[in-house]
């Protein structure tokens, strides 16, 4: 089986440790060996947060610099932080909407020009997916919904190989019954905008 | 029903690391769990500490590791199975009884878990807890994934028991924090109540006593020696004359490099798994088929040394390399693609790697270090103590927990920090050695861990300095557990005490004991002063929840606040206390972001514009 190595960064809150447990459990309706790993503790406290995925026969929880077949950011500027993990054969989806860290508005440094993020994950990767998460998260229902919008595009492109009924099946079984509509449609509105970008 | 406490033998589900180790607890029937939170090992307890919720499991937060280890050791003792658990520094002040409790043994399994985190994710230093199990004549077992955390765990109290020794089990962040499948096994019923059977030649460890213990743990070490040859935790896989000794994690990172550098047919790995003592025979016979052998470990050259030691006693002069400039490091962690190119270097295969990226041209992208929260008590406190002590030269040890954090500009409150307690102890040095002005910072679960003995000296010895209790309710970095100062029932439990720090800190002798609110910015400055003019120990207990834990709970209504059209941007705000809500709009002004604020209104207190006010809702 081909091994495929999935990263994933976002900032703290924005749910990415739920969207690779529902990743898990597309794996195993999938029948598809998967291992992964995160980070807790301090690093919580308002920073990235990296989750790292390994589908397939590799018996590594870990990814190692240029070597993530996808890249999945959840914050533009972190996306673009990661591209070292990524190779010229690595697919990158991106979230378009910005969160600044705290340094910026503290003068300590300057938020780069989205634009301009784009065009340089473009220009060294095989392909770059970049949606504005957050308006079809709002439009879902729920700005918390950013992560699952995310899974949509990321399944859309199909660089994981999984179908979208396996996902969303996992999102049921992943998501609590309160929340799953919005859930469902903002996994849907980030698949139907990878298809359109 | 909790869903580890699920009698679903068979069933397979995704488990964090720490959830399949509380999992294989109970499968094991543990019956007694102790410990003092701590990365990477807290949500093993924190699971522990929901299943006794509702079953006949014992579980306590006990005040710190060393407690934890002694209140396990009774148990232990009385023929309970009996789980305690720990990060890898707890260790460190746990060592105490655990060095002499290796002597005495225990009449049921004992497991002790160290959580050791290389790289440093959340932690201080990155020991190598396997020289623990040495120093104290502990058997020891070292998982390398998710799923055989949890079958080790019932094994460890096995070897537990046939030895009447305590066990280590040491994982590392990799083991704790990665997600896996995980299949259910049986629950082994538990055996809730003991009986201590006296043994004075045993339990009593007068020299006398010791001189004999000491033979007799030497002599179960001896048949752990045994029970490590003959245990399925060590063995071989592949066949071929290049040699790799791994263990834990670094298993999966060599064994993934034996399969991507084509050496399948050519290499053979042994684990350890059963660590301390380590096969002797098994590395002996592993080592007499190999032209050279390579030691991938993380950490220190804890199995090279052994595996070289073993060889030199055998005749064998073969190859033997793990850390050296051009191999292994002991620095951080590994990852596949340094084991794999350092693996085809040394035994001579050719490997190119994949590179990444050119990052040449990409623009410098702000820092995202983490930071206090948005409306964090402790932000608030060290602003006060700040512009309090503005005129004095002051030297601010800080201790282990969030606001350890609060050493980053623009607060800059944190000069020296060792460990857990370490500020109430060092101010005590500091105020002798020096004729500075000494603040120093605690937070209430770090004073019950290890914060008093430290004051009681300061007492003693007439030192002077200033010790802030920075008192928000409860253990906040690990992740919302309770301490002794915490009100059970906003957990929804009865039948626990409470200690009151201001009643403890008064009955130790500090004579100027005050108490802040802190988001009553000028009063608790004005206070605080008081506090600082004083010769002698001066504490001053700051006094609100959590943030974080104080939404969870919704023990207040958040109002969020605004700036207004009063604001002249000069930016107090943001420069003097850096609150995350704070954000610049599109037209460059300070703005406050209404999801995050928690309306704690310090910043408004701050604005000499009066600019900032609540939202109008």
């Amino acid at each position: 089986m081909e091994t495929t190595r999935l990263i994933i960064v976002a900032v703290g809150g924005q749910g990415n440790l739920l969207a690779s447990k529902v990743l898990g459990e597309a794996a195993l309706l999938a029948g598809v060996p998967v291992r992964m790993s995160e980070i807790h503790g301090m690093a919580q406290r308002g920073g990235v947060v990296e989750s790292a995925m390994v589908f397939g026969d590799a018996e590594s929880s870990i990814i190692s610099d240029g070597e993530a077949d996808i890249l999945l950011g959840f914050e533009p500027a972190e996306t673009l932080r990661a591209i070292k993990r990524c190779n010229k054969n690595t697919q990158v989806i991106t979230n378009t909407a910005p969160v600044p860290p705290f340094t910026v508005a503290a003068g300590l440094g300057t938020y780069p020009d989205v634009e301009e993020i784009k065009q340089l994950i473009q220009a060294k990767t095989a392909g770059l997916v970049a949606i504005d998460a957050m308006s079809l998260a709002r439009e879902a229902g729920s700005p918390m919904s950013v992560n699952i919008v995310l899974l949509g595009a990321l399944v859309q492109t199909g660089a994981l190989g999984f179908n979208r009924d396996v996902v969303e099946e996992a999102i049921r079984r992943r998501v609590k019954p309160a929340f799953l509509d919005v859930n469902l449609k903002a996994f849907d509105l980030g698949f139907k905008a990878a298809a359109s970008a | 029903m909790h869903k580890l406490l699920q009698d679903l033998p068979g069933e397979k589900i995704m488990l964090l690391g720490n959830e399949a180790i509380a999992r294989g607890a109970v499968e094991a029937g543990v019956a007694f769990a102790t410990t003092y939170p701590g990365t990477p090992s807290s949500e093993i307890s924190l699971n522990l500490f929901q299943m006794s919720q509702e079953s006949d499991l014992y579980f306590e937060y006990s005040t710190n590791e060393k407690v934890a280890l002694e209140v396990a050791a009774a148990a232990a003792n009385s023929g309970l199975r009996t789980f305690c658990m720990m990060k890898h520094v707890g260790v460190n002040v746990a060592a105490d009884p655990l060095m002499t409790l290796a002597y005495v043994g225990v009449t049921a399994g004992m497991v002790i878990l160290s959580a050791d985190d290389p790289a440093m994710f959340s932690s201080q230093n990155e020991q190598d807890n396997r020289y623990y199990a040495k120093f104290g004549n502990l058997p020891m077992m070292e998982p390398s994934s998710v799923a055989e955390a949890k079958d080790m765990i019932k094994d460890a109290f096995e070897l537990s028991e046939s030895l009447k020794q305590p066990v280590l089990l040491r994982t590392t962040t990799r083991i704790n924090h990665s997600n896996a499948f995980v299949t259910f096994g049986e629950i082994k019923p538990r055996n809730t109540r003991g009986r201590f059977e006296k043994d004075p030649h045993r339990c009593v460890t007068v020299p006398a006593v010791s001189r004999g213990l000491h033979v007799k743990v030497l002599e179960k070490m001896k048949n752990a020696a045994r029970l490590s040859d003959a245990s399925s935790y060590n063995f071989v896989q592949g066949a071929g004359p290049l040699g790799v000794i791994t263990n834990g994690v670094s298993l999966y990172y060599a064994a993934d490099a034996v399969k991507d550098l084509g050496l399948t047919d050519r290499a053979k790995i042994l684990r350890l798994g059963f660590s301390n003592p380590l096969p002797r025979k098994m590395i002996a016979d592993f080592l007499a088929e190999c032209e050279k052998v390579l030691v991938v470990e993380e950490g220190e050259p804890f199995m090279e040394e052994a595996v070289k030691a073993i060889a030199q006693e055998q005749g064998i002069t073969i190859p033997i390399k793990g850390k050296s400039d051009e191999l292994f490091s002991r620095l951080f962690e590994y990852d596949p693609a340094m084991v794999r190119e350092k693996m085809a270097a040394f035994f001579n295969v050719p490997y190119t790697p994949k590179t990444s990226v050119d990052t040449s041209d990409v623009p410098e992208i702000p820092m995202r270090p983490p930071n206090l929260c948005s409306g964090c008590s402790h932000r608030a406190t060290f602003y006060e103590v700040k512009q309090a002590a503005k005129d004095m030269d002051v030297i601010c040890p800080n201790d282990i927990g969030c606001y350890t954090l609060g050493f980053l500009p623009p607060l800059s409150t944190g000069d020296f920090v060792i460990c857990m307690g370490s500020s109430v102890s060092s101010s005590c040095g500091f105020s002798k050695a020096t004729d500075q002005k000494v603040v120093s910072f605690i937070g209430d679960s770090t004073f019950f861990h290890s914060g008093i003995t430290g004051l009681v000296n300061a007492v003693f010895n007439n030192h002077n300095f200033t010790l802030v209790i920075l008192e928000n309710d409860i253990t906040a970095m690990t992740g919302h557990q309770p301490h002794p100062g915490v009100d059970m029932d906003r957990f929804g439990l009865s039948g626990y005490g409470r200690v009151n720090i201001e009643k403890l800190v008064r009955a130790v002798g500090v004579e100027h004991v005050s108490i802040i609110k802190p988001f009553k910015v000028q009063k608790s400055i004005d206070i605080i002063k008081e506090a600082l003019a004083f010769k002698g120990v001066s504490v001053i207990i700051s006094q609100e929840p959590c943030a974080l834990y104080a939404k969870s709970l919704k023990l207040k209504k958040i109002r969020p606040f605004v700036v207004s059209d009063k604001c002249v941007d000069h930016r107090d705000c943001i420069t003097t206390i850096a609150c995350p809500s704070f954000y610049l709009d599109k037209d460059n002004r300070v703005a406050i972001d209404a999801n995050t604020c928690v309306g704690c209104a310090v910043c408004a207190q701050i604005c000499p514009e009066n600019a900032i006010r609540p939202l109008k809702q």
